[in-house]
């Protein structure tokens, strides 16, 4: 306790450049926002593209006769409530708290995986009735954009399998410790994106 | 043995648990996130069918509906904040921003350019090539 409250001090009077390295947290962290932040921008050429495309039908069926929005709903709400269990995920490692850990790890894979069957199960009726990504550009537009952001959805599905089995095969160790907070920023940049999608492609359609 | 204990309080600092210490505290913020967001994405979701918002403003909402939920995730679930360790992620989220604006508009303004170029050659315009 005495030992602490002197750097508390020090760290105020200390002008930022002259405090040395960050913390390995702070750095894990900023190292891994900037590869969210170009995958942002991944999604954003896609976006462009979309939104350049969205009228080219072809004379096949458009966004309003294809999606539904209350499927739509059930999936965001998924997504949502899977970054939630993600965040008590995230309170757990702080805490070290294994079991609670797994829980969140648990609920935050269901709901990811239910937005993904609900995703699926969405474009496997689209294809069914002729309204495949070969169908007008505006569709090849759609699937690449949506698809784009499933396919991240399932590799951080993989990832958090991965990182369940890291804790209980390593344990809370830093480097472990660091994965998980990569893997928290990921899947609530996910989110973001889905943001995007639901409110340009969705309900923006017309 | 001073000296050694303060360089394991400095390299350890990512080894004991951090800012929020106890379920409460740590509680509140994905809380709030999680309410904020709920209440933006139903009023997304109000606002695309509702007859009572005057229709070519409706994209308009959306669009600040949007952003709004972006900064929620952003502060409750992503923790950016303009706190000192958070000035380099604010600058690099900064760039990220402008970069993702210059790919969708300038995409929209040059394509949109393109398409009227290309219906005005031809029949009833200049010869096209």
């Amino acid at each position: 306790m005495n030992a602490s409250a002197p750097t508390v001090v020090a760290e105020i009077e200390i002008p930022i450049s002259e405090r040395g390295p960050s913390p390995r947290k702070v750095i894990i962290g900023y190292g891994f926002w900037l590869f969210l932040l170009s995958d942002i921008i991944v999604f954003s050429a896609l976006f462009a593209a979309y939104a350049v495309l969205s009228g080219r039908t072809a004379g096949g069926p458009g966004g309003v006769q294809l999606f539904h929005r209350h499927a739509v709903l059930v999936e965001t709400g998924c997504l949502l409530l899977s970054s939630f269990a993600c965040a008590m995920m995230s309170l757990a490692i702080e805490l070290r708290r294994r079991g609670w850990m797994v829980a969140g790890a648990l609920a935050t894979f269901a709901l990811g995986a239910a937005f993904l069957v609900l995703e699926l199960s969405e474009f496997g009726a689209m294809i069914a009735r002729g309204a495949g990504p070969d169908r007008s550009a505006f569709l090849s537009a759609f699937f690449a954009l949506v698809g784009m952001h499933g396919l991240h959805v399932s590799i951080g599905l993989a990832w958090l399998v991965s990182m369940v089995a890291q804790v209980f095969t390593l344990g809370w160790r830093p480097m472990v410790i660091g994965r998980l907070a990569c893997f928290g920023l990921f899947w609530h940049a996910l989110d973001i994106v889905w943001i995007g999608v639901f409110t340009i492609v969705y309900l923006g359609a017309r | 043995m001073d000296e050694r204990e303060l360089r394991q309080e400095q390299s350890g600092d990512s080894e004991t648990p951090g800012e929020s210490p106890d379920w409460k505290s740590g509680l509140v913020k994905p809380l709030m996130g999680l309410a904020a967001s709920i209440v933006l994405t139903l009023a997304s979701f109000w606002a695309a069918g509702t007859p009572l918002v005057w229709g070519p403003g409706v994209p308009v909402l959306l669009a600040a509906l949007a952003i709004g939920q972006m900064g929620v995730h952003l502060v409750f679930f992503l923790h950016v904040s303009s706190g000192p360790e958070g000035t380099n992620t604010i600058l690099a989220l900064a760039f990220g921003v402008f970069v993702v604006a210059l790919v969708v508009f300038g995409s929209l303004v040059i394509m949109a350019n393109l398409d009227a170029g290309m219906a005005s050659c031809g029949m009833h315009g200049p010869p096209c090539g």
